[in-house]
């Protein structure tokens, strides 16, 4: 937090009469909503009829980031929510800048809560220049002045201009480094269901994701890469195509890909998958799953593992326990699976590299494409769109250096790579896969005595940021475990600890990243624990959270609200769970039954959120609901397997997502405690497979330690 | 060439008679607003109306369709927010990333015709199109507002 506090601070250094030259404009809705407007300050361009536009650093993939985002700065602005619109700040303004917009990164659920304060300081100092300006006009005193609904008054006389009035005065003045915010108390706009920005223009098709671009004299590009990660592209048969309709090039992308580029994408995927293609499937291709599976759990009793938390003596607690309780759970790679499969649009010329792109990094795509290109940071172009789906997946850039490293080959002519939903399933960042060995020791009286959480498997650092690791151990691993998330801080002895085991797979940030896994090792066996004891799951837990009043809240709101005292309909029964991730608290209660022929059906869920502070609560509804989606996609049906090096799945046909007749209904409880900024787009899907494990359990009696749930017969026993 | 009715205006394409009408649309007719996300007719981004009837373009060789009548999503509504799906839509604030979304459109618009009072049941058998967003819950509460306010 601090670095970007320093960051925006720089922002407010910046000269106030920047130019808008260099903006692109890759989300085109509102087309050119700059010109005609004055910057005030860097975040906000206002114009003569009082609209007012919000700059957006971050990228907008869904998660409602641009309408919160430009809300926090109206807030401060005090300008009519009505007149608003937001505009992207295009990551080569920003680079020029000295990343006066800040981080564009776009993940860890960090888009609102990491912008905060500078965005808002952007609303307040653009307002304190309006209102200096309305007040040099008048000859007046600044303190005599007030502002609201985009108008400055003086307030003795009730003369009032409106901001486009003084606009253009404004910007001429100094930005105030450390101007006031106000109390939440007094906020309008923020922290109200207002609706998103960005929605009018997905109703109708004529939102241009970077799917959709279109460009003069373009070309498209499809693109095969090596199945076996680790392999190579070994030879291409370019002759048996090149007669083909539409088909102009056949390139090698560089060394583990080939790529056909024709007139349209569809003339291009047709003739990429006819032409023959030799690959050397290099060290890893017998890998498969059965061998991943017995690497991993090699790890579960190996004796070195990084430390992720620690205190007194799990080992010796739970060897002389009364009663000891012992489980193996496991979970599988997935895939992201972004409905947009990833693509990228490319122009290299003697000038530089342009690029039309949907990305969780803005500044990210820029260094790719400039790396890729061999050009400077500084000849690079980057129009960004909005996303048909992040997850994670849009922060890598693999496949924007393959559309440089593409149109490279064909100078000055834009090319659209567009990769095939199946190279798309099959050349991921994985979610790691990973076990872990549950141990727990009880007393006489069902009390705790110690845990022990080993976890075997693929850690996201080693592969993706190895500079981030710490001694060698990937704390990330340890998502909800570690001191300041753990919530099971009643237990006297404990030990989480992490042997990694590596794989040739590729594992990245997949929404939720850590937490979906470990919350359902933790929070199934805590609930296997409250068996054992022969204590109510909610019971069980509320001894435990004794010291924890903030995930405790959360479970009780969520549990009030499922009506946890009430008798349920004949055959549904119930499970919850409570996690702590992305600095929010979580909880949900799940209502399933299960069939004789064993046929599960989710009823209902209620899923309470702590995100501290709240800035658009129907939004934070909306993720909750999606985060279910997602969850119980992982929960029920989706993995990613690996025979001959390679991922087997292929499509949705084989790769299933949950889709309509899956979803339960879904009850929000946003219950913001104040204080603080917690994430929203990715911690509460951590609940949403264990409260249903549970709730499975407490239908059957029987436990599923391994997902999707496709692979279990829950017929009872 | 291969004529087509789109929209209500007759077109020309010089396309191959195996191209999928999906691709037809967005690139020979720069028709953008229907989606690609899987190419097997599994996911629904591609759904347009061949008809009447709800299709995914994706499976529909641009060969075999003949005289019928093409609706995309650029022409469900004059204005691109008419459809009282589309008024359904924006009042539960449905997208989220809105990729799934024209497909998703389509399909609900068709099922209203069909059925204008539809049951939960279904919403489930006929909107089968995949949102990994989890606009789902609001997908629901969306069609069964604008079945409400369509006279029966």
């Amino acid at each position: 937090m601090g670095k970007i506090e320093n960051l925006g601070r720089r922002a407010f250094l910046a000269t106030a009469t920047a130019t808008a030259g260099g903006m692109s404009l890759g989300w085109t809705f509102p087309a050119d909503a700059a010109a005609g407007g004055v910057e005030v300050g860097i975040w906000a361009v206002i114009h003569p009829d009082d609209a007012v536009i919000i700059r957006i650093a971050r990228s907008e993939m869904g998660q409602g980031t641009l309408t919160g985002l430009a809300q926090l700065v109206a807030e401060e602005l005090d300008c009519k929510w009505s007149k608003v619109k937001a505009e992207y700040i295009s990551p080569e303004a920003n680079f020029a800048k000295g990343r006066a917009w800040g981080d564009m990164s776009t993940g860890g659920s960090r888009g609102i809560r990491a912008s905060v304060p500078y965005v808002q300081k952007g609303g307040a100092a653009a307002k304190a220049m309006l209102i200096a300006a309305a007040a040099a006009k008048w000859n007046v005193p600044v303190a005599e002045c007030s502002s609201a609904d985009s108008v400055v008054t003086h307030k003795p006389s009730g003369r009032r201009l409106r901001y486009g009035e003084v606009a253009e005065a404004a910007s001429k003045l100094p930005v105030p480094a450390d101007p006031a915010l106000k109390p939440q108390a007094e906020w309008k706009i923020a922290g109200k269901g207002v609706k998103r920005l960005d929605t009018v223009e997905k109703l109708s098709g004529k939102l241009v994701y970077a799917i959709d671009v279109k460009l003069p004299d373009m070309l498209n590009a499809a693109i095969a890469q090596c199945p076996v990660f680790g392999g190579k592209l070994k030879s291409f048969n370019a002759d048996k195509i090149k007669a083909m309709p539409g088909v102009r090039h056949v390139l090698k992308v560089d060394d583990v890909s080939v790529a056909v580029v024709a007139d349209k994408w569809w003339q291009a995927k047709t003739a990429l998958a006819a032409m023959p293609i030799e690959w050397d499937e290099g060290p890893n291709a017998k890998v498969s799953s059965a061998s991943i599976a017995a690497f991993i759990k090699e790890g579960l009793d190996a004796p070195q593992a990084g430390v992720g938390h620690k205190y007194g003596d799990a080992a010796g607690a739970i060897a002389g326990a009364v009663k000891k309780v012992e489980a193996v759970y496991a979970t599988p790679f997935l895939n992201h699976a972004t409905l947009e499969p990833q693509n990228c649009t490319a122009k290299v010329t003697e000038d530089g590299v342009e690029i039309w792109v949907g990305s969780q990094n803005g500044d990210a795509s820029l260094a790719a494409a400039a790396e890729a290109g061999g050009v400077k940071l500084s000849q690079v172009k980057v129009h960004k769109h909005h996303l048909g789906g992040g997850f994670g997946r849009r922060g890598q850039q693999d496949y924007v250096r393959q559309a440089v490293l593409i149109a490279k080959q064909v100078p000055g002519k834009p090319i659209k790579l567009i990769w095939s939903r199946e190279e798309d399933m099959e050349h991921g960042f994985y979610r790691p896969i990973t076990q872990a060995k549950m141990s727990a020791g009880l007393d006489a009286q069902g009390n705790v005595t110690g845990l022990h959480m080993r976890i075997s498997g693929q850690s996201i650092l080693a592969h993706l940021l190895p500079s981030r690791m710490e001694n060698g151990v990937d704390m990330i691993q340890f998502q909800g475990l570690i001191p300041s998330e753990f919530g099971y801080l009643a237990i006297p002895n404990l030990l989480v600890d992490h042997a990694m085991r590596n794989t040739h797979v590729p594992v990245g940030f997949w929404r939720g990243v850590n937490v979906n896994q470990n919350a359902v090792y933790l929070e199934c066996f805590i609930d296997e624990l409250a068996h054992a004891a022969g204590k109510d799951p909610l019971a069980f837990r509320r001894t435990l959270m004794a010291k924890n009043p903030k995930p405790l809240a959360v479970l009780n709101a969520a549990c009030a609200k499922a009506g946890y005292d009430k008798p349920l309909p004949k055959g549904v029964f119930r499970g919850i769970c409570q996690y702590t991730g992305f600095g929010s608290y979580t909880a949900a209660v799940a209502e399933v039954s299960v069939s004789p022929k064993g046929e599960l059906k989710i009823h209902r869920i209620v899923a309470a959120t702590d995100c501290g502070i709240a800035v658009n609560p129907d939004q934070i509804a909306a993720q909750v609901e999606g985060s279910f989606a997602y969850g119980l996609s992982a929960a029920l049906y989706s993995e990613c397997t690996i025979e001959n090096g390679r991922v087997m799945q292929s499509n949705f046909d084989s790769y299933e997502v949950a889709r309509m007749a899956d979803m339960p209904k879904v009850e929000t409880v946003i219950v913001p405690s104040g204080g603080f900024w917690g994430g929203v787009g990715e911690p509460t899907i951590a609940v949403a497979a264990p409260a249903v494990l549970n709730a499975i359990f407490a239908a059957t009696g029987k436990r599923v330690r391994s997902l999707p749930l496709k692979h279990h017969d829950l017929k009872k026993a | 060439m291969i004529a087509l009715n789109i929209n209500g205006r007759s077109h020309q394409v010089d396309a191959d008679p195996d191209t999928p009408l999906l691709w037809v649309l967005r690139e020979w007719l720069g028709l953008t607003g229907t989606k690609y996300g899987c190419g097997v007719a599994q996911c629904g981004a591609c759904s347009v109306h061949v008809d009447g009837a709800v299709m995914r373009s994706c499976q529909m060789p641009v060969g075999s369709i003949g005289k019928a009548k093409i609706v995309t999503i650029e022409a469900l509504s004059p204005d691109g927010l008419s459809h009282r799906i589309q008024k359904a839509w924006l009042d539960h604030e449905v997208p989220q990333c809105g990729y799934c979304q024209s497909g998703q459109i389509m399909a609900a618009a068709a099922l209203l015709k069909a059925k204008p009072n539809p049951t939960d049941a279904d919403i489930d058998e006929a909107i089968t199109n995949i949102c990994r967003c989890g606009t789902y819950p609001r997908i629901r509460a969306a069609i069964h507002a604008a079945a409400r306010g369509v006279k029966v």
